[in-house]
């Protein structure tokens, strides 16, 4: 399938029926080890005949503006952690474009599940990249109403939402509704039972789900091999759905690839897996040590598949962007940056009080006895200090 | 070696080194404990001289972890596995609870399973979502299980060992935010028994009981009110299943108040058995209900509220007040 194809096909009836089995799945080309791959590193558009896309010049300069401030947002929250305004902060330095290519083909009715790294994918869903650095500042565990951007909030325990965003994907379709689901884990989550149960669930269910693993090469300290010994989209096959080995670092085939399989969920085809090939730069987490595990050789060489520098040099090359939108863009990195150190240093803590709040919807009377007894206790320093 | 001053984690260190090497048959298993050395680096140096049959970095998969735990402790070796954090060994409760816990029971005890399942908790160290709990009494309430929790490195280092050598499954909380407290360690000591609590600060007129990271809040809280004039017992109760009922109610005979500090929620916990116990055995000498001082029936909270939420030297200290103004 192809994007011009689906962007080709005719508006969609809202409440479409679905096929309730797998039987229409697409086959998966047998043994494909290769990437998808619609930009090189050099910079240079290729074919795909699976995946063609042709993105306009606008929509290309958006996708290099949408992840040079995904970069420089979080190089600032790297920062702000250095700074201490943080207490931890999770880079997605170096997996830009596979959050950017991912994130720019969602509808606004699909719905986000991520992990905690989905900074890029956050902003394409709309979300003040400010309200991210809450859970990381320590002041909410949240920070955003997932409902007003159809971004789920980050999930921490590893893999778990890949069973939320199924049984979300499964509500859709009992809905009959027109949306799809884009769920956020890594190679490392792969392990996990509770992904090997989403993907039972949503071939089971026919589920309108894709999922999107970011193969970054690592999960803190171990490699993909001490994780699997098949290449992790072949996974996909034995559940009974197709899976694909994007470029993670190409912005293009991302984009194209996410396109064709929301779209595939969309029109009842079911579940499928992306695996999108790509590599943290960074440290796992501000509090991790790569220099214990990995060589500088194994950073220098990604470096060299940079997904930015690469959309550039063919944003230069093919004279699709100046030098002012350059410069425009550098600007606006800078205020984007400001704005964020900003907000960060204003964020306030929240009020003692907050501890009772929101443990339950209809409210609990042990709670209100404890919330009770925790003001009293609190009013007895202020009565102290009065001298009362 | 014999005495040395040594921080809690490097004491956990040096007791799986001393596993290792003692016997060939124990293995250590988790995410991240080989090359990494462990997210907190307690494992640090052992794949190196131990070699990656032995200390080995696992999948990311908690079930996976203990289950297979099992499985090799069925065909006679003793793995101690690492979960990485407190909020993650949930994945792995399942093979906890239904297996690991009752393979004994079930097989008339012709099946022994020695695994120690290690597990950093407790707050304090300014972490985000599920890096902070204190679940132990979900497991100390499954019988089975054995629960301890160390609060200094001499017990981090003989506890270890002893769970090490039990034929029993026994979950090894380590006070995380306690990890790097020094204190002395003599290795060719004769530990006292795995699961006796033990008098850390004699005293009069209270008996505080805690164990893990809160030992030092209570000993803080016992100087504090020295200087007031209080005389306060602190009991390190090192094992919260079985819990070591005599010791606790020798004190409480002494002093005749008891108030039990930990950081896991009070509703339910830990103090609830040993206030219903403590009053059931010394009704009659207690001067006033036990006491309990611990989290609220809240999740744990964003970390710039767990000053808040985990009981600190004034909210020990009031307790204190409240038990003595009976
Ligand atoms: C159930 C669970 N176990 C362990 C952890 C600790 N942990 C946090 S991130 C991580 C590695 C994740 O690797 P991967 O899934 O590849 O994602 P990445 O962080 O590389 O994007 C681990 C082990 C956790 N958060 N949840």
């Amino acid at each position: 399938m192809t994007v011009e194809s689906t962007a080709a096909r005719k508006p969609r009836r809202s409440g479409a029926k679905r096929s309730t089995t797998a039987r229409d799945a697409k086959k998966q080309p047998e043994g494909q080890t290769e990437l998808v791959q619609l930009l090189t590193p050099e910079g240079e558009r290729v074919e795909h005949p699976e995946y063609a896309i042709d993105p306009t010049p606008e929509e290309l300069r958006g996708l290099y503006r949408d992840m040079v401030l995904t970069r420089r947002f979080d190089a600032e929250a790297t920062t702000l952690q250095r700074q201490g305004e943080l207490g931890l902060w999770a880079s997605l330095l170096g997996q830009e474009a596979a959050q950017i290519g991912s994130g720019r083909a969602l509808h606004d009715d699909d719905y986000v599940f991520p992990t905690y790294r989905e900074h890029g994918v956050a902003w394409c869903r709309g979300v003040d990249p400010t309200n991210l650095l809450g859970m990381f500042r320590g002041v909410n565990h949240g920070g955003w109403d997932p409902n007003s951007n159809n971004f789920h909030l980050y999930t921490i325990v590893i893999g778990s939402q890949t069973l939320h965003a199924t049984g979300y994907a499964m509500g859709i379709a009992k809905d009959g509704a027109d949306a799809a689901v884009l769920a956020y884990f890594g190679d490392g989550a792969s392990s996990q039972g509770d992904v090997a149960e989403s993907f039972t669930f949503s071939a089971v269910y026919n589920a309108p789900v894709v999922f999107f693993c970011q193969n970054n090469q690592w999960a803190i300290s171990e490699p993909t091999e001490k994780q699997t010994r098949v290449p992790l989209y072949q996974r996909a096959q034995g559940y009974g759905f197709p899976g694909v080995r994007v470029d993670g670092n190409d912005v293009l085939a991302c984009l194209a690839v996410t396109k064709a399989a929301l779209e595939r969920a969309r029109t009842g085809q079911g579940p499928m897996l992306i695996e999108a090939f790509t590599y943290r730069m960074g440290a796992h987490t501000t509090s991790d040590d790569p220099t214990r595990y990995r060589s500088p050789e194994e950073r220098e060489l990604w470096e060299t598949k940079d997904p930015i520098l690469r959309l550039r040099t063919l944003l230069t090359r093919e004279g699709l962007a100046d030098d002012a939108f350059f410069a425009e863009l550098e600007r606006e990195s800078d205020a984007l940056a400001k704005r964020v150190r900003d907000a960060v240093r204003a964020m306030p803590d929240p009020d003692d009080m907050a501890l009772f709040e929101h443990t339950y919807a209809d409210g609990h009377a042990l709670v209100d006895e404890e919330r009770a007894q925790f003001a009293e206790y609190q009013a007895s320093f202020v009565t102290a200090e009065e001298g009362i | 070696m014999a005495a040395e001053k040594m921080s809690l984690s490097k004491a956990i260190n040096a007791s799986l080194r001393t596993a290792l090497e003692s016997d060939p048959k124990v293995l250590i298993m988790g995410e991240d404990v080989g090359k990494l050395g462990g997210v907190f680096r307690v494992t640090d140096g052992l794949q190196k001289d131990f070699g990656e049959d032995r200390v080995i970095d696992t999948p990311l998969a908690e079930s996976g972890i203990v289950g297979t735990a099992i499985g090799l402790a069925l065909r006679g070796y003793r793995p101690v596995v690492e979960i990485q954090f407190d909020g993650f060994v949930f994945p792995a409760y399942d093979q906890i609870v239904t297996q690991l816990a009752k393979m004994h029971a079930r097989s008339l005890g012709k099946v022994k399973l020695p695994v120690v399942v290690r597990i950093p908790y407790g707050g304090g160290i300014g972490a985000v979502e599920h890096h902070s709990e204190s679940p132990e009494a979900l497991f100390a309430h499954v019988a089975g299980l054995k629960v301890i929790s160390p609060a200094n490195a001499s017990d981090a280092y003989w506890m270890l060992q002893q769970a090490i050598g039990s034929d029993d499954p026994v979950i090894y909380f380590e006070p995380k935010r306690r990890y790097h407290d020094k204190s002395e360690v003599d290795t060719a000591a004769i530990p006292g028994p795995l699961h006796a609590a033990r008098v850390v600060r004699p005293g009069a007129d209270l008996t505080l009981a805690a164990y893990g990271p809160m030992v030092k809040v209570a000993l803080d809280a016992a100087a504090a009110a020295a200087e007031e004039g209080k005389s306060i017992e602190v009991v390190d109760l090192r094992s919260m299943s079985p819990i070591d009922f005599d010791t606790i109610q020798r004190s409480v005979e002494r002093t005749g108040r008891l108030v039990v500090v930990h950081e896991a929620p009070v509703f339910l916990g830990t103090g609830s058995e040993i206030a219903a116990r403590i009053t059931e055995r010394c009704f009659y000498h207690l001067e006033a209900p036990v006491l309990r001082v611990g989290g609220f029936h809240s999740p744990y909270p964003p970390s710039r509220l767990e000053d808040e939420y985990l009981p600190g030297l004034d909210r020990v200290l009031d307790a204190v007040d409240r038990a003595l103004a009976y």
